[in-house]
């Protein structure tokens, strides 16, 4: 049997793996010809392309997977012909094959409307990887954007000209509301506010009449005869199926479009299928994945002699938009004559919800949800499932910010036949049986169910199942500290800090059993010094501290230690220089620039450290906390007071930030630097934190890093000045110290930072939480309370006390201490 | 270096019970030997073991961080987190590497002894 798939979409692609599962045992050809020159992607996140995601990273599989399962795949091809008669079909590039069953799946078109000027340079539409990269090329010349359609994609659409550093941007939409498909006109203007909160403006209402500009646009001209002005335009006005070669085929089509089918998605010709955006079942085409996938898994049963039905899909959506929660469900605008509504608006922090219940009150018929769509799983599975409602059905929208968290209840609720996972079709029942099979974290459980693949939308649900599943079987392990303390790190801060606790035997007495460890003594260390700052040896914390921190220097192999004076900003006066050389001399050490831009002096005596750190507090130097996970160093280029290309004396901006946050401790290292222009000398895009200077002030990037998973850092703020870069690190690096699980990198507590950057944006830079004054609070209280601690150990003979190698026979050094010579310089012997 | 003989042991004074820090250690000279002195405060327990951490070989154990596992004491190399048993010795993260050598530790006042074997004390 020869199948022949024209279309390597979501969809298209979705049934080559159902059709491979299918005919598993069976002499099956699988030949798939498709336009695009790359393999299936992933269009559902066509956004993240922005946000560093490659190409590669979208594919849903490989070329290799293609081959490896026997699929001839021919891409950059599509069929321009097919003959019924003789069962064959003809490609662009003059391939011509037979087919037993044919399966067209050619996906939609943006649709464009006739506009006058829509061909100017400068209008884009936005469908596939290569109109992305069209776009991006195009976005330095744009300081306005526009698009028109305010739909989903269009919404989505207007993120990606934020991503692309276009500030002012406009959504248009021709009829009254945002979403007209998905949401209310109440909700629609609860929409508008938190998009315009975010920089983003809509107009509704709108008519387009011509897109003006010579050669590239400059603006649109409404019905109405007012003017946008605008350097780019996104036409997101909805899709057309695409069904040409149906057409020519002789296929009956539908009057607006689209491949007329069955219920087993099979056309007028019963060889020939047609499966996804480009099918017209009901008079409806179905623009969302999870319905095409249904679609494929129907077409496939049937070529393989199953009978299933597609009998309509449930068009429930919930997405988050430029980190605003948009969910839709059920029938979310039952008419008022057979159906009930609770409404529930919170103008203040934006939040919209809608449920519609039938009139005696039992059942749940849809909703809409704004804001927060943290009840969204919950309420369409309570629809879908025809679920008795509570006799209180208003608690279905209140309970979670009513600090009312459980919905385990609520999964636990659900018939084992209830659908979790909408685009796979991943029922409660194979979740939970997966996670008896032993298959018990999210990524075990999406590799083993596919559930949560696709959208992610039903992520959180599935977490709860794995979590509700394991507490039925006694396994729940919750994400506590260590065995001593049975909260998370962020539950700890919070403890601490309500309590005013100092040390960590007053915290241990509060909140702990036994005498801690290894584990939590280190993080109960650092959140009493990101709360207080007070000096870490003190009050009997300094056994609490890790190794290097009780001892404010590194240890290195054989025992010696190593010094790190702060040379902020990576300057230093050559009387300076000269000092270091001194000591470094005179203690025998080894020196070495850092990577940080300052000096490293190695092979350091324990008992020697306190007078060394004594000459080097006497010619001005102050620690540098390269023993502790706080904030290492601000690197920076020479900036605009040597360099001609300079645009800000970024020396000058990186001392004042190393000045600010020296000391600063954190769940780990925090690393920073400044550029003074975007030749990017200082590498701040590797940073926690980096700046950059911009013609018009500063660009400020946040959680990269390099290490062994480089990430670059994402831009947080663009064009500021430097008081509200101060702001907004201020508010960024206390956020994160109050909510990273211990030792996480700002890349990694970003990456699973619920939201993304789009959460992390609007905490820090529009005040979402509404915690930014706390935070710039707290973090001034600790730039208050900053001391040198090498300073403080150096004029505390009891303190010095301590840094001796024998209790008994402080004079002594250790006698175990070996090393060699190396190009001139000592070095630590090999260890065995 | 005053001793004090029972009847297999040998008891020499390490230091005053006020230079070892709460919940922390130090490193004991003892002839040619070091000794890791361990005081958890708050169960007024003493241990002392070789300060010799057997993954590395490095002097280093009195610099490590001690606590408990199911209430048996332990003690976590700075180096590379390996923890051994305060009572018996055994390393507990690691199954595979060699056990320490523990020592008896009493309390006279304010004055700290370890008990070493007669053969050592001997010299």
């Amino acid at each position: 049997m020869r199948i022949v798939v024209i279309g390597n979409g979501m969809v298209g692609y979705k049934f080559c793996e159902k059709m491979i599962t299918k005919s598993a045992g069976t002499v099956t050809e699988l030949i798939v010809f498709g336009e695009e020159p790359r393999p299936a992607y992933d269009r559902v996140h066509l956004t993240s392309w922005f946000d560093g995601k490659t190409a590669d990273d979208l594919l849903l599989a490989s070329a290799e997977w293609y081959a490896q399962k026997g699929i001839q795949l021919h891409l950059g091809d599509p069929v321009v012909q097919i003959d019924r008669e003789n069962k064959t079909v003809l490609s662009h590039k003059g391939i011509t094959t037979t087919y037993d069953f044919l399966v067209i799946a050619t996906g939609s078109a943006a649709f464009v409307p006739p506009v006058p000027g829509i061909d100017k340079k400068g209008v884009f539409i936005y469908r596939t990887i290569e109109d992305l990269e069209m776009m991006k090329a195009y976005a330095p010349k744009a300081t306005r954007g526009a698009v028109i359609g305010g739909g989903l994609l269009g919404l989505e659409a207007a993120k990606a000209l934020l991503d692309l550093g276009i500030r002012h941007t406009h959504v248009i939409e021709f009829s009254s509301r945002l979403m007209p498909r998905q949401i209310d006109e109440q909700g629609s203007a609860i929409l508008q506010t938190k998009l315009a909160n975010l920089g983003l403006k809509v107009l509704t209402g709108k008519n387009t009449r011509e897109i003006l500009g010579d050669d590239a646009i400059t603006g649109l001209q409404f019905a109405d005869d007012t003017i946008l002005e605008t350097d780019i335009l996104i036409v997101s006005a909805g899709i057309k199926p695409r069904d040409e070669i149906a057409k020519t085929a002789g296929l009956l089509t539908g009057p607006r479009g689209g491949i007329l089918v069955n219920e087993q998605m099979q056309t007028n010709d019963p060889a020939i299928y047609a499966i996804g955006e480009c099918a017209l079942y009901n008079n409806m085409i179905y623009g969302l994945v999870a319905p095409g996938y249904e679609m494929a898994e129907v077409a496939a049963s049937h070529i393989s002699g199953d009978i299933k039905a597609f009998t309509g899909f449930d068009m429930s959506t919930k997405l988050k938009l430029i980190g605003v929660d948009v969910a839709s469900f059920g029938d979310p605008f039952t008419d008022p004559e057979s159906c009930h509504s609770i409404v529930f608006e919170d103008k203040y922090k934006g939040t919209y919800k809608r449920i519609n219940i039938t009139t005696d009150g039992q059942f749940l018929l849809g909703g809409i949800l704004i804001g927060d769509a943290s009840a969204y799983n919950l309420l369409l599975q309570t629809t879908k499932n025809k679920l008795v409602l509570p006799a209180n059905p208003e608690d279905l929208l209140l309970g979670s910010s009513r600090g009312n968290t459980d919905t385990g209840a609520g999964v636990t609720a659900l018939p084992d036949e209830a659908i979790i996972c909408s685009c796979e079709s991943v029922s409660k029942g194979s979740i939970c049986q997966a996670v008896s099979d032993g298959y018990e974290t999210l990524e075990t459980v999406k590799k083993c169910t596919k559930a949560g693949t696709c959208c992610g939308g039903c992520t959180p649900m599935v977490k709860d199942l794995i979590t509700a599943t394991m507490k039925a079987q006694g396994k729940y392990i919750r994400n506590v500290v260590c065995e001593h303390f049975a909260y998370s790190r962020q539950e700890m801060l919070d403890l601490i800090r309500v309590k005013s606790l100092r040390t960590f035997d007053e915290v241990l007495d509060h909140y702990g059993e036994g005498e801690g460890c290894e584990i939590c003594k280190p993080v109960i260390a650092s959140i009493l010094a990101s709360l207080w700052n007070d000096m870490i040896l003190d009050k009997g914390n300094d056994t609490a501290q890790d190794s290097n921190d009780r001892y404010l220097a590194n240890i290195q192999k054989g025992g010696t230690y190593s010094v790190v004076p702060r040379i902020p900003g990576g300057e230093i006066t050559p009387e300076k220089l000269v000092v270091i050389g001194e000591i470094g001399a005179k203690y025998n050490l080894y020196t070495k620039i850092t990577g940080g831009q300052r000096i490293d002096l190695f092979g350091a005596h324990l008992s020697d450290l306190p007078d060394i750190w004594a000459e080097l507090i006497a010619a001005g130097f102050e620690s540098g906390h390269a023993y502790g996970k706080a904030l290492r160093t601000v690197k920076s280029c020479v900036g605009s007071t040597w360099c001609r290309f300079g645009l800000h004396d970024s020396v000058s901006f990186a001392i004042r930030i190393e000045e600010r946050y020296r000391g600063l401790r954190a769940p780990h290292k925090i690393k920073s630097a400044v550029s003074g222009c975007i030749r990017e000398c200082a590498e701040a895009q590797s940073k926690d934190f980096g700046i950059i200077a911009t013609e018009k002030g500063w660009n400020l990037y946040v959680c990269g890093n390099g290490g062994s998973k480089p990430q670059h850092a994402q831009l947080l703020a663009a064009d500021i000045d430097s008081d509200t870069c101060i702001r907004y690190i201020d508010r960024f690096l206390m956020f994160y110290i109050k909510t990273a699980d211990p030792l996480t990198r700002t890349a990694t507590w970003l990456n699973k930072l619920d939201g993304g950057m789009d959460y992390l944006r609007n905490v820090v830079l529009n005040d979402s939480l509404g915690i930014a004054d706390q935070l710039e609070t707290e973090m001034q209280l600790l730039v208050d309370n900053y001391k040198c601690e090498w300073k403080e150990v150096v004029e505390n003979p009891e303190l010095r006390k301590r840094f001796s190698h024998f209790v008994n026979a402080p004079a002594d050094k250790d006698p175990t201490i070996k090393f060699e010579t190396m190009r001139a310089q000592k070095k630590a012997a090999e260890w065995k | 270096m005053s001793t004090i003989h029972t009847t297999a042991t040998s008891w020499f004074f390490a230091c005053k019970t006020s230079d070892v820090p709460t919940n922390g250690g130090v490193c004991v000279k003892y002839k040619d030997e070091q000794i890791a002195l361990f005081y958890f405060a708050r169960r007024n327990e003493w241990y002392a073991t070789q300060n010799l951490c057997p993954h590395r070989r490095q002097m280093a154990l009195s610099r490590g961080m001690t606590g408990t596992v199911k209430d048996e004491p332990k003690v976590a190399c700075p180096f590379h987190k390996k923890t051994f048993s305060l009572k018996d010795g055994r390393c507990l993260s690691d199954e595979t590497e060699c056990a320490i050598t523990t020592y008896p530790v009493k309390i006279v006042e304010d004055r700290v002894y370890i008990g070493v074997d007669m053969e050592t004390a001997a010299v």
